[in-house]
């Protein structure tokens, strides 16, 4: 096993067992705080996917900012303790039963698909990766959607403010 | 690294992230799991498009398949900053309507 196999798989059950924990945990805080070691995880998988831009983009932009502001709000809101009321466990069978079921239909679907056979990942190898390509395509090719996603986040903000404002 | 291992990975993520939006109540951890599911469709795009590119590079040498993928995800990350920013103020909204944010307080939406 190379050192890379070992590292996809401890990623890989880094971030399936911290989504399951953040499923579990009864207080909101140790949900996001498990969220943000998902976040951890999948950061590292691009990294060993070698693409490094889009690896420090969701450090900063999920775990930074994103995670900060689910944080805020539930210190906000003084949501730290254990409110949610215990519901019917065959609400909770009939989620877990449906969330399955979709699981295994897909894996059952990926492991008989032709499409997939025989095909990989490059792994640390390839540079469409790198800032640099990136950038370059970002503002060649894809420069409208790029001055686009301005006018969302102008009116995402707008729209929070307004949405926030008291009456 | 074969891509159906993540495949696999990302499934259970997105299943997982089904599961705890069909199961909690709380409103904040249903908005974490949409972001869960986010994640693990970036993830998967980011692995399709390092596969694309392994294609594209036996023939081209200089090729840059498979960028497009990568520029997805980055706009994916950018829809999503500014969705949770709208979402979080709606939740905040609603918190002070009705001081919970237990999302079965919402199925009635008169009063």
């Amino acid at each position: 096993m190379s050192i890379t196999e070992i590292l996809f798989f401890f990623l890989s059950a880094l971030a399936v067992f911290s989504a399951i924990m953040v499923l579990v945990s009864r207080n909101p805080v140790h949900s996001v705080l498990w969220l943000i070691a998902v976040f951890f995880a999948i950061s590292g998988h691009y990294i060993l996917l070698n693409a490094q831009f889009l690896a420090i983009v969701n450090l900063i932009v999920y775990a930074g900012a994103i995670m900060v502001l689910f944080l805020f709000v539930i210190m906000l809101m003084n949501l730290n303790k254990e409110t949610e009321r215990n519901k019917h466990i065959w609400m909770k069978l009939a989620g877990a039963v449906s969330g399955g079921c979709f699981l295994m239909v897909l894996v059952s679907l990926v492991r008989q698909a032709s499409d997939f056979q025989e095909k990989t990942a490059l792994m640390g190898t390839g540079d469409i990766g790198l800032i640099k390509n990136l950038g370059k395509a970002l503002f060649s090719d894809f420069v409208v959607p790029f001055e686009i996603s301005s006018v969302l986040f102008l009116s995402a903000m707008v729209g929070a403010v307004v949405i926030g404002k008291k009456e | 690294m074969p891509i159906q291992y993540y495949i696999y990975l990302s499934l259970a993520l997105f299943s997982i992230g089904i599961i705890g939006v069909l199961t909690r109540r709380n409103a904040i951890i249903v908005f974490m799991c949409v972001e869960l599911m986010l994640n693990a469709v970036n993830l998967l795009l980011v692995a399709f498009s390092k596969m694309h590119h392994g294609v594209a590079l036996a023939t081209d040498p200089a090729t840059t398949a498979g960028i497009d993928g990568q520029l997805f995800v980055f706009f994916i990350m950018v829809v999503a900053a500014a969705e949770v920013s709208v979402g979080l103020a709606i939740i905040v909204m609603m918190y002070r309507n009705v001081h919970s944010v237990d999302i079965n307080f919402l199925n009635r939406l008169k009063n």
